[in-house]
């Protein structure tokens, strides 16, 4: 029988290197997708996920057995995604004038400007935690486990959701 | 799920990046790198907690620390500021370590033993919240770990649900450590009432007065509009404004009334009404209306709002208040002037196409559209702002661009000079620029002041509803200016004609009698176009609505001209000058028609004295109101009085 990500996770937090090798390819392509889905863009996606490989070794010892290894997952990679958004915020403001942050800023906006379409225009244009909940929901997680890791209500994730159909509605009646 | 949601469901699954074998080798190898240094570097202990969560208590107390020795400037300053900061750290320590763990006993000890804290079995893993290890003593040995690591284990989630919002202490503490550089906001005006917390002036209504006892009614005019904003914003969140909140000369003068224009060069010119009491058949209404004089014709404006509407503006002090902000100056705009609004976050678009002021609905709602959401885009917005500004200009109107931001100020041109040179070019050609800042801090307040001198406009930060109404209504225009000071109105009423009265309203601004004569009292100020009205109900002699008694014994003879139902008498000071002015003029004692605009304001007053309890009102209800308000409501071009009609129907609802 295969062991559980949990217990790899558990093992892993106790220093066992050979485990934690084994959790962070197993969990590699799942928070991936995850971080795809949050930043809508691969690169963003590809340096998110190794932001948050790194910190799983520290943030395991945080991890306990009763929680499922996905839904702990889904908060720190949610959380590394505030974490980034805020950075890169931060550093905006940060920069002297607006030097060279805006310099990437613009190199991004063209870059994504290429690979926009349908898709990374609707997500793009949700709200962050429009986003951030759909990114979940889409995953087949349900609005409680949702709610558990955003920090928010039950009630609020359906609201969410049912703002986010709108907001889809709205996009095809344009198209349309 | 809608299909919808299946739709993009396909279109991520089928779009998502294929794992990179390199990349996933690159980030794999990096995540070994951080798990050899992290288990090598611990080796002390268990102790080294991560945070529960990466989310960072927003405002966090060391954060905020930072931002004091970054921005302070003065020696002295520094030094308060640190004591400060400790005081604050003390008090926050006892709030967390009790607060959101749940182990209680766990933080609390002080004894640590590092040889005994080697972790020899890894497992005793403890977790306390972040902010604790702050603390030396929240160590812990070995024995009790042990003995807590079920609990812990179990004890954990727990933390990490809860301590993902900042905890209301860290808050609190923050904010007292900061005054000293950023004096918390003080709003004048408070959005959301809350019954418990917030305080308004003591105002029972004015009392019914005999007139036989004391005739004369002075106090000083109010052109104030706030309590009708609070008494809107307490309706529209679905509950009854406090009655003291209620004022109801600030209700009854929010509404812009057609009175006459001075003649001459006098300030103001007083109209005075006597007409049926819509809620007393036996009483009358005495409606005294002040008309400042107008403004000198002031060419169509032209504005076009650049609002950030990237996700740091979400704050309630930013991008709500910006709202409300504009809503009240959309009031003072003429039915010519022209507004657009350009929007610019991660896309800059335009939200509203020019449109005449007239307009309101469509404005309004285009403002209540804005959401703040993404990362701030902003050459594009300057540049489209700039573009439909010149669409709208005509000769010899004003036109405007008006920016408003949270100071997260990346307008796109990233050369800070040639964006000076940008907007001084676009101010020769017509258009100034304006910038206003909301949201405290990341304001950056020189670029602000700078990019508003150079495009020939003003820099302002706006905190409150209050700043907002001197900024954009009274000072954007440049068109409002005092035109009389402190002024006073004082009614005499003729004891032959009237047996009571009553002032409407005023409680918070009643003068004494021998005040009206004393230039050194403080009173109201009327500005260009504004206008003030007063409300008396007065009972005539012989009325059967007469609340008391005439005196059996020592009444005098009572006498006067049967033709004067009072006298007025007004007194104001000319700018700049000590000495007041007066205007007399006696009150006519024939009754007419109320007409429109005195009805208007008639339903008005008893609106605001239904929402105060209605003592006078009799069997008068919100639906009397709301059929006089209706039916009184005139043109109406900004829509205020069908607003008014809409908030009596909900309060009516709500009283029920």
């Amino acid at each position: 029988m295969e062991t559980t990500d949990e217990d790899l996770a558990l093992s892993a937090a106790t220093g066992d290197r050979a485990a934690f090798a084994a959790l962070a390819t197993r969990v590699y392509d799942r928070v991936l997708r995850l971080a795809w889905r949050l930043t809508g863009n691969r690169a963003e996606a590809e340096d998110l996920t190794q932001d948050v490989l790194m910190a799983l070794p520290a943030k395991l010892r945080s991890f306990r057995a009763e929680a499922r290894l996905t839904t702990w997952l889904y908060r720190v990679v949610m959380n590394a995604a505030h974490d980034r958004r805020r950075r890169a915020a931060a550093h905006g403001r940060a920069a002297d004038g607006w030097g060279d942050w805006e310099i990437a800023r613009q190199a991004e906006i063209s870059e994504t400007a290429e690979a926009r379409d349908w898709l990374t225009t609707a997500m793009a244009q949700l709200a962050l935690d429009l986003r951030d909940t759909l990114a979940m929901v889409l995953d087949g997680e349900t609005h409680a486990q949702v709610a558990e890791v955003l920090g928010i209500s039950e009630g609020t994730v359906s609201w969410r959701m049912s703002e986010v159909r709108k907001h889809l509605r709205s996009m095809k009646e344009a198209e349309a | 799920m809608t299909d919808d949601l299946d739709d993009l469901k396909r279109a991520l699954d089928a779009g998502a990046p294929i794992p990179s074998a390199a990349v996933k080798a690159q980030a794999l190898d990096a995540a070994m790198r951080a798990f050899d240094a992290e288990f090598e570097n611990s080796s002390q202990g268990a102790v080294d907690q991560p945070r529960p969560t990466s989310e960072r208590p927003k405002a966090g107390l060391f954060r905020g620390v930072k931002e004091m020795f970054a921005t302070i400037p003065l020696r002295g300053a520094l030094v308060g500021s640190t004591a400060l900061a400790a005081v604050a750290l003390v008090a926050l320590l006892p709030v967390l370590r009790e607060g959101p763990t749940g182990l209680p006993d766990l933080a609390v000890r002080r004894e640590v033993d590092s040889d005994r804290a080697q972790l020899e079995k890894p497992q005793a893993i403890v977790v306390a919240p972040s902010a604790v290890t702050e603390d030396s003593a929240a160590g812990l040995s070995l024995d009790e770990a042990q003995n807590l690591a079920p609990q812990a284990r179990s004890a954990v989630p727990q933390v990490m649900g809860k301590m993902a919002p900042p905890s209301p202490a860290s808050e609190m503490y923050s904010d007292g450590a900061s005054p000293m550089v950023l004096p918390a906001p003080m709003p004048e005006i408070v959005m959301q009432p809350e019954p418990n917390t917030e305080a308004f002036p003591d105002s029972d209504e004015n009392p019914l007065k005999v007139t036989a006892e004391e005739p004369v009614s002075t106090f000083s005019v109010d052109v104030d509009t706030a309590s009708y904003a609070i008494v809107r914003d307490s309706l529209m969140n679905g509950y009854l404004p406090q009655p003291d909140a209620v004022r109801v000369e600030e209700m009854v003068n929010y509404f812009p009334y057609a009175y006459p224009a001075p003649d001459g060069d006098v300030p103001f010119r007083a109209t005075v009404r006597v007409g049926q009491t819509p809620w007393n058949a036996g009483t009358q209404l005495v409606q005294i209306g002040l008309q400042g004089a107008p403004v000198a014709d002031r060419p169509p404006l032209n504005l076009v709002f650049l609002i950030d509407t990237s996700g740091s503006m979400s704050d309630p002090d930013k991008l709500p208040l910006l709202k409300q902000s504009f809503r009240l100056m959309l009031g003072q705009l003429q039915p010519q002037d022209q507004v657009a609004i350009v929007t610019y976050a991660g896309s800059a678009g335009q939200v509203l196409a020019p449109t005449f002021a007239e307009n309101r609905a469509a404005i309004l709602a285009a403002l209540d559209r804005l959401d703040a959401g993404g990362s701030t885009a902003g050459q594009a917005g300057l540049q489209q702002a700039y573009a439909v500004a010149e669409t709208m200009a005509t000769e010899g109107e004003v036109s405007r661009v008006i920016l408003a931001t949270d100071g997260d100020f990346n307008v796109g041109i990233h050369d800070p000079d040639a964006l000076k040179d940008y907007i001084a070019t676009k101010r020769d050609s017509g258009v100034f620029l304006n910038v206003l800042g909301f949201g405290r801090g990341n304001l950056d307040d020189a670029t602000m002041q700078a990019l508003a001198q150079n495009g020939n406009g003003q820099a302002a930060y706006i905190d409150t509803l209050g700043e907002a109404q001197k900024v954009l209504v009274d000072q954007l225009q440049g068109a409002l200016f005092p035109i009389a000071g402190d002024v006073k109105v004082q009614v005499e009423f003729n004891p032959a004609l009237v047996a009571e009265y009553r002032l409407i309203g005023y409680e918070t601004r009643a003068l004494r009698r021998e005040d009206f004569n004393n230039d050194r009292v403080d009173a109201g100020d009327i500005s260009a176009g504004h206008q003030v009205t007063a409300l008396y109900e007065v009972t005539p002699v012989g009325s059967d609505a007469r609340l008391t008694d005439p005196l059996r014994y020592g009444a005098a003879e009572l006498s006067g001209p049967a033709d004067e139902l009072g006298f007025l008498r007004l007194r104001y000071k000319v700018p700049g000058e000590t000495t007041s002015q007066l205007i007399e003029a006696p009150i006519p004692a024939v009754a007419t028609d109320l007409g429109q605009e005195a009805r208007f304001a008639a339903a008005i007053a008893g609106f605001g004295q239904l929402l105060k309890g209605g003592a006078y009102l009799g069997d008068w209800g919100y639906d009397d109101a709301i059929a006089l308000a209706t039916e009184a409501r005139g043109d109406d071009p900004f829509g205020y009085r069908q607003e008014a009609v809409k908030l009596m129907r909900l309060a009516q609802s709500l009283a029920q």
